[in-house]
């Protein structure tokens, strides 16, 4: 499965590279749906960080990659319905964890945006986290108005799901709330709102 | 912009001091505290800052970094201490041989390239020999704020060992001594192990303990983001040689001992500069033509502006050859 | 030296006005016919007197208003004003610095008693008199960074050191040009400027940096940067754009010289000391078309500037619609004459307008 070229832009959108293994003492996997491949392929390049792996894995109907990833022998895995279910343990392992862990992100920008934060606020500075995308490039939005986040966009502009007004699709990214930023698409013209078009048409 | 735009005078701002004490700490390191002329009090700063002491040697006039020890909530005083280096370019030498209690002298104001990250959960502080200098304002620093710390401080001998006793005595359960000549080392790696989530280290001393400290973090799988160091290149001295100052129109001679700022600024050219240590940028100068090769001794330009010869910072490095030509 | 103050709004009725000893003053920001992104750093180190570079916090005419304002901005909406929980150390540097400068360079307006850490401030235009203990949260209403910018005009970054760059983990942000705190904070330099555009593939924001990590204390610089707003309104937020964004449509040629306002920013940056963060205060002043155009050298000169900015900036900048506009009323005061060098009126060698 080919990955998604992201086009280029501004400094402050994330880009997102390919996991490569590194010298650790631990190894904490996040990842959703097809982003378990790009664990699967890391785990593949040192068989023997496995050993000292913790995976934790949102399927979103990806089953067989869960499947894949039970056949690493990783030290630990987790199968989880959602993100949100899994931060509680998320936030225990990282208040846990020792200097020496090496934190992996794979899947969609959403979870690993969010996945990147509960690091931060543990003290891991972003730059040394690896992240690499996979799937889907639905974004998580907010609303510069009335602060609410707005998960899976694909389109621009799109209507936010808490205050109901049209919005325009910003590459201006905050690392801080994990979201891209949603501004008022008709606040010169209002009752002006151009066609929906899929954000990377 | 507007009607008195006033140019930037190198260096940092400087103050007027009298040398209020001259204490001898051990049979190589002396502490020297300065008190204002003026009766103010010293500005405040922040562990880990630096001030350039300035020394006039009969015709010659030396800069030289020296760490703030004191406590940064004490603005009464400023004190460093130096360690004499008998064999260097003389500045340590002329410290502890003409400066004297009751002397008048310039420092500059504070200039911190070694700061707390102030997020982090916990400091470790590694220190070795002098190197114990910018951890003592930083300890007093974290002290006042309730910061989560401890010290590990290498040392030659027990009697070398400055403010040993002191730093045992007031803070039993986060000092760690390790007296060399008694094959007392850090167990680095055990200490690294096991530190939570969070920790940053800093590094203070002799080259070698900073490449350890930074090889045996990153094997860890310390991110190097944690892991912070501060070394004062003095500028090692070599074969003189002439460089042609192209807007000032004038060639030079750098002599052996001095280095290619301080020929500079001998020759009546101002040049750029802050810290005189390699570590800063702010003397960064563009090469005009140069047929030779560079001797790069700083911390700041990147391996791709030191092989293009476009670039020399002339506070620590030097040049061997037939002809360089700087944009000054 | 007296100041009145003015009793005015930045807002609803737009009661805002600048008096003459405002216009004289007033920052314009064009120091030749056109206009390129520059670093354009110089020492903050005093200015022509009555300037407003002469002091190091300018406080002018529109002082108790602007911050009555900011209390309303701020009441609306809270998150305009945050700071990251390692930035209180830099918020108790930035108070001290303006307590400093006020009451040594205004001190019929300001004062501070120190004794020791037991400190007292009192602001006669604000009727504010607290005592409080330094380094000592518990004794303040507020937080120390917000305390003291709700009694200074502009807005307040204040920037971490680490890594080789700036990060904005603390700031008061409600006289800004249509950018938001909340979601900027935590971002470093390159990331919070990243919307800005060609000034990144020029290298400016490269220089910038560099000049700004070597801020020292003692050594404070400045820079001017601008912008265009319809009416005195000072929150132009991207919070609140969906309100005021219908604003930019209402300009006619009749009332365009009243309503359309040149933006200026007096960028200033001061190292603070025992947290070695920066502190980057953005000081808002606004000025009419109409008022602008009583001086003959900048009605020739922002004719000129705003005809020629590339498309893309004046986008960015947010008045490509209203352009024709603008040219419109402002060709009026251009006579096609040659500028003096610099961003004075110089009243005394420009000739009058002739057309």
């Amino acid at each position: 499965m080919s990955k998604f070229e992201f086009p280029p832009s501004i400094k402050s959108r994330p880009t997102y590279g390919t996991l490569e293994p590194r010298n650790g003492t631990a190894h904490l996997f996040i990842a959703d749906a097809q982003g378990a491949q790009a664990v699967i392929d890391v785990c593949q390049k040192d068989p023997s960080i496995a050993k000292f792996a913790h995976i934790i894995f949102i399927p979103k109907g990806e089953d067989e990659l869960a499947e894949d990833l039970a056949e690493l022998g990783a030290a630990q895995l987790y199968v989880g319905p959602t993100y949100e279910a899994a931060i509680s343990r998320i936030r225990h392992v990282l208040r846990d964890a020792k200097m020496g862990l090496q934190i992996y992100l794979a899947g969609s920008e959403g979870l690993m945006g969010q996945a990147q934060n509960e690091a931060v606020n543990a003290g891991y500075p972003h730059t040394a986290i690896q992240s690499e995308h996979r799937g889907s490039t639905a974004r998580r939005m907010q609303c510069v108005h009335c602060k609410g986040i707005t998960e899976d966009v694909e389109t621009d502009p799109f209507v936010c799901a808490h205050c109901g007004l049209n919005l325009f699709v910003r590459d201006h990214y905050s690392r801080r709330l994990a979201a891209f930023q949603g501004v008022c698409i008709d606040a010169e013209d209002h009752g002006n709102v151009p066609e929906q078009k899929g954000i990377y048409e | 912009m507007s009607a008195a735009p006033q140019k930037t005078k190198p260096g940092a701002e400087k103050i007027a001091v009298t040398v209020a004490a001259v204490v001898r700490v051990n049979d190589l390191m002396t502490r020297f505290e300065f008190k204002r002329r003026d009766g103010q009090l010293f500005p405040p700063f922040s562990g880990g800052a630096h001030t350039v002491v300035e020394m006039k040697d009969g015709e010659k006039t030396r800069l030289n970094p020296y760490s703030l020890m004191s406590s940064p909530g004490d603005l009464s005083t400023y004190a460093i201490t130096v360690r004499r280096d008998d064999i260097g370019r003389g500045g340590s030498l002329f410290m502890h041989r003409n400066v004297q209690q009751g002397d008048d002298m310039t420092i500059t104001y504070p200039v911190n390239l070694f700061s707390l990250d102030l997020r982090a959960k916990k400091h470790v502080f590694l220190a070795g020999g002098i190197g114990i200098t910018p951890f003592l304002a930083m300890i007093h620093q974290m002290e006042q704020s309730n910061g989560n710390w401890e010290l590990h401080y290498s040392v030659k001998t027990k009697s070398l060992g400055s403010y040993v006793d002191d730093l045992t005595q007031m803070y039993p359960n986060k000092v760690k001594i390790y007296i060399d000549d008694q094959s007392q080392a850090i167990d680095l790696k055990g200490l690294l192990d096991g530190q939570p989530l969070g920790t940053h280290a800093y590094v203070c001393g002799p080259k070698g303990m900073i490449n350890w400290v930074h090889a045996t973090a990153s094997a860890q799988g310390w991110p190097t983001e944690c892991v912070h160091s501060e070394e004062f290149l003095a500028p090692a001295p070599g074969e003189p040689f002439q460089v042609r100052l192209c807007k000032s129109d004038i060639v030079i001679t750098v002599g052996e001992q001095e280095s290619l700022l301080e020929a500079i600024e001998r020759c009546g050219v101002e040049a750029p500069f802050l810290c005189r240590g390699g570590s800063c940028g702010q003397c960064e100068t563009d090469v005009v033509s140069a047929d030779g090769e560079f001797v790069h001794r700083d911390h700041w330009l990147d391996d791709e502006e030191h092989a293009s010869g476009k670039k020399i910072m002339p506070c620590v490095s030097r040049f061997i050859g037939t002809s360089l030509e700087l944009d000054r | 030296m007296t100041i009145q103050f003015n009793d005015e709004t930045f807002r609803d009725d737009y009661s805002f006005k600048n008096s003459e000893w405002a216009i004289n003053r007033f920052p314009f920001p064009f120091h030749e016919d056109s206009y390129m992104y520059s670093v354009n750093m110089e020492q903050h180190r005093g200015g022509p007197k009555e300037s407003i570079f002469e002091k190091r916090f300018d406080v002018d005419e529109h002082y108790v208003s602007e911050m009555r304002d900011r209390a309303m901005v701020l009441a609306d909406d809270p998150l305009r004003c945050q700071s990251l929980p390692h930035m209180t150390l830099a918020g108790w540097d930035l108070l001290e610095l303006i307590m400093v400068s006020k009451s040594e360079d205004y001190p019929d307006l300001f004062e501070l008693h120190r004794d020791k850490d037991n400190w007292r401030w009192v602001n006669k235009p604000l009727g504010i008199d607290d005592s409080f203990v330094f380094l000592d949260e518990t004794t303040l209403p507020y937080g120390p960074m917000e305390y003291i910018t709700r009694q200074a005009q502009g807005d307040f970054c204040v920037l971490d050191q680490r890594e080789e760059n700036l990060w904005m983990d603390a700031g008061m942000i409600t006289t800004q040009a249509d950018w938001s705190l909340d979601f900027d904070i935590g971002m470093n330099f390159f990331e919070w400027h990243a919307p800005v555009p060609k000034a990144h593939e020029l290298g400016i924001f490269t220089r910038a940096l560099k000049f700004l990590l070597n801020v020292q204390q003692g050594a404070p610089a400045r820079r001017l940067n601008w912008t265009m707003t319809v009416n005195p309104l000072l929150d132009t937020s991207p919070e609140n754009y969906h309100k005021w964004g219908i604003q930019k449509t209402s300009l006619t040629p009749e009332n365009l010289g009243s309503k359309q306002h040149l933006r200026v920013e007096l960028q200033t940056f001061f190292r603070l000391p025992r947290s070695n963060a920066l502190v980057f205060p953005i000081r808002c002043y606004l000025c009419s078309f109409q008022d602008l155009m009583t001086r003959p050298k900048w009605g020739r000169r922002l004719h000129r500037v705003i005809r020629d900015l590339p498309e893309e900036l004046a986008t960015y900048k947010g008045f490509i619609d209203n352009r024709p506009m603008m040219l419109d009323y402002l060709s009026q005061f251009d006579d096609g004459l040659p500028t003096s060098p610099g961003v004075f009126a110089d009243l005394d060698t420009e000739p009058a307008l002739q057309k």
